[in-house]
């Protein structure tokens, strides 16, 4: 591990500030995915913004009837919340999904959503990968790669996102909430803050340097049943090999792309009253398998309409 | 020499009188442990400030180094010294290992610029902090010319070789006997490489004392690794002291020594301080050994009523190129089955991997996967019970040798097991039972597992307050050898058992073989037993020819320990009087056991039956055990509870096995994909529901004067098989590729149309 400076900020505004002030220094949440890739010298920030004790661990209500999760809460606080467990069911089941207890309870909102990919090749350094060094090429492309992507890909780079929690808030039409490095305010819809990998797939999301996450605003659910089915190698513990967010008719996927998956066709042809597994096809029609990943195609089909089965039961019946 | 009928008389472990055998004790160390306070090897305290190390892995499988830029981590902060093969200390050649099993040949680091396995050690760095050490290794930038590897074993079949020495075993005439049987099998199955995957990396505290190195490194064999050590620094073994008190998990993984033990030995002694190495996580996966891939084609021939008439399995495995290993996962199989006409052997191909090794019941872990899925085949075609199949294949002697067996209670497993889980439940025809959307299935599977007794010596002390310390050579790798050697020595002395100390893991102590084999227990026991007697006879000797004791003058052979006295009816005196009074100072024995010359005249083997039910997602393929249970026979036992966990955690490894557990190799630079303990998957608690086990009321006074014989393998054996049997049952989908991931069974299910 590189050495590197720490600082712990008494409030927002000065974690911004201290942004401001060294532009390569990355705020430091629960650590649990920061400090294993220091440790790992996958990254070397020279200094640290500790955000753990600013104010920004509230879940309120917001005028609408949804509401709003300060970054700093933390997983196990989220999916525990009375509000959410009724209001957003499919959320508090992504985050229980995540991970361990352990990770959890120290694991915040902003942190899970500015997690990096768990791409095994992304982790090794004695490997090429993009991601990690601009230009020295993809390992996954052309390795073993069961568990990459099938959305979204390019040549550069075809690993997913691990996030559970964002697949969730994507089909809730959840937004960021962020404060900037020159202190404006903005917001952003989930589905949206990752990027493709395209050719710079390590511009992972529309965030600007020093820019710091304060809040997800979750509007109130669409009617219909809510589902988060995750399907892993292990039944707990492991990263999803596909998992889907159903809301009413809503649908995004995980583990299948660099970012949240909003399956924007199948939603579009259930509007238009067709039938599930059609539906679910046409957003599949367009995957793009990597070889020994072409299993998740038929996978995640499978499961969303499966999901889809539930979330709609009572409006189909 | 001794004979097994030695063994058979009545001794105080067999008799039992103050209870302690057999009771369910808690871990003698369990409360160092459970509070962070039992030193494991990296954490020991050592006489002065201590440099930290760091070996650089290579990152190719196969070819030479052309150059090292050691510039950047020698200019890095904190950096003490900087080693590559250009400049490391001299140490001895490589040593031939006579036989795979002995760990005792040197082991030089660096010897040379040639690359064989990803993952060598090619570099080194020392630091005066962890973080200094590494910052330092990462800097460190190598050139190299690499050559074609053999990284591939599916691939590389047509490598196979019959293993050195080796040969195949026939009996009858296999291939006539196939033929002419009514129902036939013949089906290939795989098991893919797995990783020990230690909590503990493997880790050495080292310093010098003149011409003397002390050594504190997590390693199961103790006077392996002290012999290696000296060997590899050409030094007497004498000067080397080598304690191993606690180890994280061992699982045969540490069975041998690796490079921290020589470079924190070698650094300590350049810097004339106190050198700390531990293996990062992922040199755990790189760069130690790991269980081989076995490819297994199983055929069997049997007669319409289910009697075998023909059994074969041809097992192809791998290890790396000059470190010779054999998986022998056709062993087993030899004293099983009862079949007239027989072949089985093993084929090796040599690959540029880091070495092949034990882990936890090498041969049978692996090898019964495939057996035990191809019974449960066979015995659908011939529409039997699976159980009542291998009841009719039950031999009376080794079907092999012809020996008798010692004891055999395969059967009884079998009857008790299927009567416990309900056996009779289970619906013959697969993919019957719904739940939800789970597809339920039950399915078993036989084990077995060898008994092994090797030489071992023990000490033991009294001192004048009736403290008894049993020392021996011993490892106890969290298996619980420390709470049963102080059962024992307390029960053959007739002591309370908090009299008792157990001091482990020193070189300087009466040696053992160590931990492997699951012959620790009864290797080790066995002699802490012979030991105490050895102290009853000094002591009873002691009193009844001491005028002051009221014992004087009667037969030593008549006097009997309990409570903590010596007695003959109502003439007793305490052992702390005794001591104190005619050898203050105290008493020390040592003892030792050895292999009955008539032991190998038996058969000698432990026994169980698995029986697992799972539930199968009929949109996912995900399979998830939904309870399992295991019969288990296996000589007396000595601590219900330490057994317990014992082969409670065999049965947990084979989940693993048969669902989780792999590291495929990328054939583009020879390496494992997963490198941690996020990518790669034992069971995790949500896994493992309602696993249960018993064992059978047995003392196999063929094996050792206790009567016991080891624990600590035989639960994994058959598990991964009782599990794949299930999944058959349970949706009708019939895999023989370990591990049944979500991928393969959805495969399955869609074949199926469903
Ligand atoms: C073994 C293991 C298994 C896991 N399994 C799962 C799983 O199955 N599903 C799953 O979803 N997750 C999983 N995780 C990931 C875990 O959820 C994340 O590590 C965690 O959510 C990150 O949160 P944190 O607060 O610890 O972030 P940190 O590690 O502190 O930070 C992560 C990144 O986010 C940035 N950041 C943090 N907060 C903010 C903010 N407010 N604004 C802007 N940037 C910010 C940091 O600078 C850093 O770059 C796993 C992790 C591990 C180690
Ligand atoms: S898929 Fe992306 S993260 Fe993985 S190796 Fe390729 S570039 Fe790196």
């Amino acid at each position: 591990m590189k050495p590197f400076t720490y600082e712990r900020p008494k409030d927002i505004a000065s974690a911004i500030k201290a942004m401001r002030a060294n532009p390569a220094a990355k705020f430091l949440a629960g650590g649990t995915n920061l400090l294993d890739l220091m440790k790992s010298e996958i990254e070397h920030p020279p200094h640290l913004v500790d955000i753990g004790r600013l104010p920004l661990a509230a879940i309120e209500n917001t005028r609408d009837g949804g509401l709003r999760i300060g970054a700093m809460t933390t997983n196990t606080q989220v999916a525990s919340d009375a509000r959410v467990r009724s209001l957003y069911p499919v959320l508090a089941q992504a985050i229980v999904s995540g991970g361990s207890a352990q990770l959890r309870n120290k694991a915040t909102t902003g942190g899970n959503l500015m997690q990096r990919t768990r791409c095994a090749y992304f982790y090794d350094t004695a490997k090429p990968c993009n991601k990690r060094l601009p230009g020295s090429g993809c390992a996954a492309l052309g390795g073993l790669n069961r568990n990459s992507a099938i959305f979204g890909t390019s040549d550069a780079c075809i690993a997913t996102n691990p996030s559970d929690m964002a697949v969730a808030l994507a089909a809730l039409d959840a937004r960021i909430e962020t404060l900037t490095a020159e202190g404006a305010t903005r917001s952003l819809a989930v589905a949206d803050m990752h990027r493709l990998p395209g050719d710079t797939p390590e511009i992972e999301t529309e965030l600007k340097s020093g820019e710091l996450i304060t809040s997800v605003i979750i509007p109130p659910a669409p009617p219909g049943g809510q589902i988060y089915r995750k399907v892993r190698d292990r039944a707990s513990y492991a990263g999803a090999l596909v998992s889907v967010a159903a809301v009413g008719g809503r649908v995004a996927w995980g583990g299948v792309a660099l970012k949240p998956w909003r399956a924007e066709k199948t939603e579009a042809a259930l509007v238009a009253g067709i039938e599930i597994p059609e539906a679910v096809g046409a957003e599949l029609a367009t995957a793009e398998p990597r070889g020994a990943n072409s299993f998740k195609i038929t996978l995640i089909g499978r499961l969303t309409a499966a999901a889809l089965g539930e979330t709609l039961a009572g409006r189909r019946a | 020499m001794s004979s097994v009928k030695d063994w058979a008389v009545p001794n105080p472990v067999s008799e039992n009188r103050s209870g302690i055998i057999g009771k369910s004790v808690d871990r003698y160390e369990g409360r160092l442990k459970v509070t962070g306070t039992a030193p494991y090897a990296y954490e020991v305290e050592p006489p002065s400030t201590p440099v930290y190390g760091q070996a650089v892995s290579a990152t190719i499988a196969r070819g030479r180094i052309l150059g090292i830029d050691t510039s950047a981590a020698l200019a890095s902060p904190g950096v003490k010294l900087v080693w590559t093969s250009e400049n490391v200390p001299k140490q001895a050649a490589r040593g031939e290992r006579a036989n795979p099993r002995s760990q005792r040949a040197s082991n030089p680091t660096m010897g040379s610029d040639a690359v064989e396995f990803y993952g060598q050690t090619i570099a080194f760095v020392a630091a005066d902090t962890l973080e200094n050490a590494k910052a330092a290794a990462a800097l460190i930038n190598v050139t190299y010319d690499a050559q074609p590897a053999t990284v591939d074993f599916l691939a590389s079949l047509d490598q196979a070789e019959m293993p050195p020495g080796e040969d195949d075993t026939e009996i009858g005439d296999f291939s006539t006997g196939y033929r002419e049987s009514s129902v036939k099998l013949d089906e290939t199955y795989f098991s893919p490489i797995a990783n020990h995957t230690q909590m503990e990396p493997c880790a050495t505290t080292a310093w010098w004392d003149g011409d003397k190195v002390t050594v504190h490194t997590s390693i199961q064999m103790v006077k392996g690794g002290q012999h290696a050590l000296a060997e590899t620094l050409a030094i007497p073994s004498d000067k080397v002291h080598l304690i191993t008190r606690y180890i994280g998990g061992g699982f045969g993984g540490k069975g041998q020594s690796y490079d921290d033990l020589t470079l924190a030995a070698l650094a300590a002694r350049e810097l004339n301080q106190p050198v700390k190495v531990a293996y990062t996580r992922q040199q755990m996966f790189q760069a130690t050994i790991h269980r081989p891939a076995v490819q297994m084609r199983v055929r069997l021939g049997a007669e319409a009523d289910g009697r075998l008439n023909a059994f074969s399995i041809e097992a192809i495995t791998h290890c790396a190129r000059n470190v010779p290993f054999t998986e022998h996962a056709a062993n087993f199989s030899r004293s099983l089955y009862a079949s007239p006409n027989r072949l089985t052997g093993h084929r090796l191909v040599r690959m540029d991997l880091p070495g092949a090794g034990p882990m936890r019941a090498p041969g049978e872990a692996t090898g019964m996967l495939s057996l035990e899925c191809a019974m449960d085949e066979l015995a659908e075609k011939l529409g039997l019970d699976p159980i009542e199949l291998r009841i009719r294949n039950e031999p009376t002697v080794d079907p092999e040798t012809g020996k008798p067996f010692s004891v055999r209670q395969l059967v009884s497993c079998m009857r008790e097991g299927a009567q416990r889980f309900g056996w009779e439940r289970r619906n013959p025809l697969p993919g019957k039972v719904q739940d939800g959307r789970w597809l339920v299935g039950m399915g078993m599977a036989a084990g077995i597992r060898g008994n092994f007794l090797l030489p071992a010596k023990a000490g033991i002390r009294i001192t004048a307050d009736g403290t008894v310390t049993l020392s021996q050579g011993m490892t106890d790798i969290g298996t619980g050898t420390y709470t049963i050697l102080a059962q024992i020595t307390a029960e053959t002395l007739g002591v309370p058992l908090d009299q008792v100390r157990v001091e482990l893991g020193d070189s300087d102590m009466p040696p053992a073989p160590g931990s492997g084999g699951q012959f620790g227990a009864a290797t080790a026991g066995s002699a802490a037993f012979e030991t105490g007697m050895v102290m009853r006879r000094t002591l009873a000797e002691m009193a009844t020819g001491d005028p002051n004791s009221p014992l004087f003058g009667v037969d030593p052979t008549l006097v009997t320990f309990a409570n903590g006295n010596i007695a003959l009816e109502n003439r007793s005196e305490s052992l702390s009087t005794l001591i104190e009074r005619v050898q203050p100072e105290g008493v020390y024995v040592e003892g030792s056991i050895s292999p009955a010359a008539d032991a190998r005249d038996w058969s000698q083997h432990t026994y169980g039956a698995q029986f697992a039910e799972v539930g199968v997602d009929v949109v996912t393929g995900e399979v998830r055990l939904r309870r399992m249970f295991g019969v288990f026979a296996a000589g007396r036992i000595l601590n219900a509870k330490t057994a317990k966990s014992q082969i409670t955690g065999g049965m947990i490894w084979g989940i693993g096995t048969a669902l989780t557990e792999t590291n495929p190799i990328d054939p583009r630079y020879g390496s494992f994909l997963n490198q941690d303990m996020a990518g790669y998957l034992v069971p995790s608690h949500a896994d493992i529901v309602n696993v249960d086990s018993m064992f059978l009321d047995e003392v196999d006074d063929k094996a050792n004067p206790l009567g016991i014989k080891g624990v600590g393998e035989l639960g994994i054996c058959g598990t991964g098989a009782a599990i794949a049997n299930a999944i058959y049952n349970a949706c009708g989908v019939r895999l023989r590729d370990y591990p049944m991931t979500p991928d393969k069974v959805l495969k399955g299910l869609i074949a199926k149309g469903l």
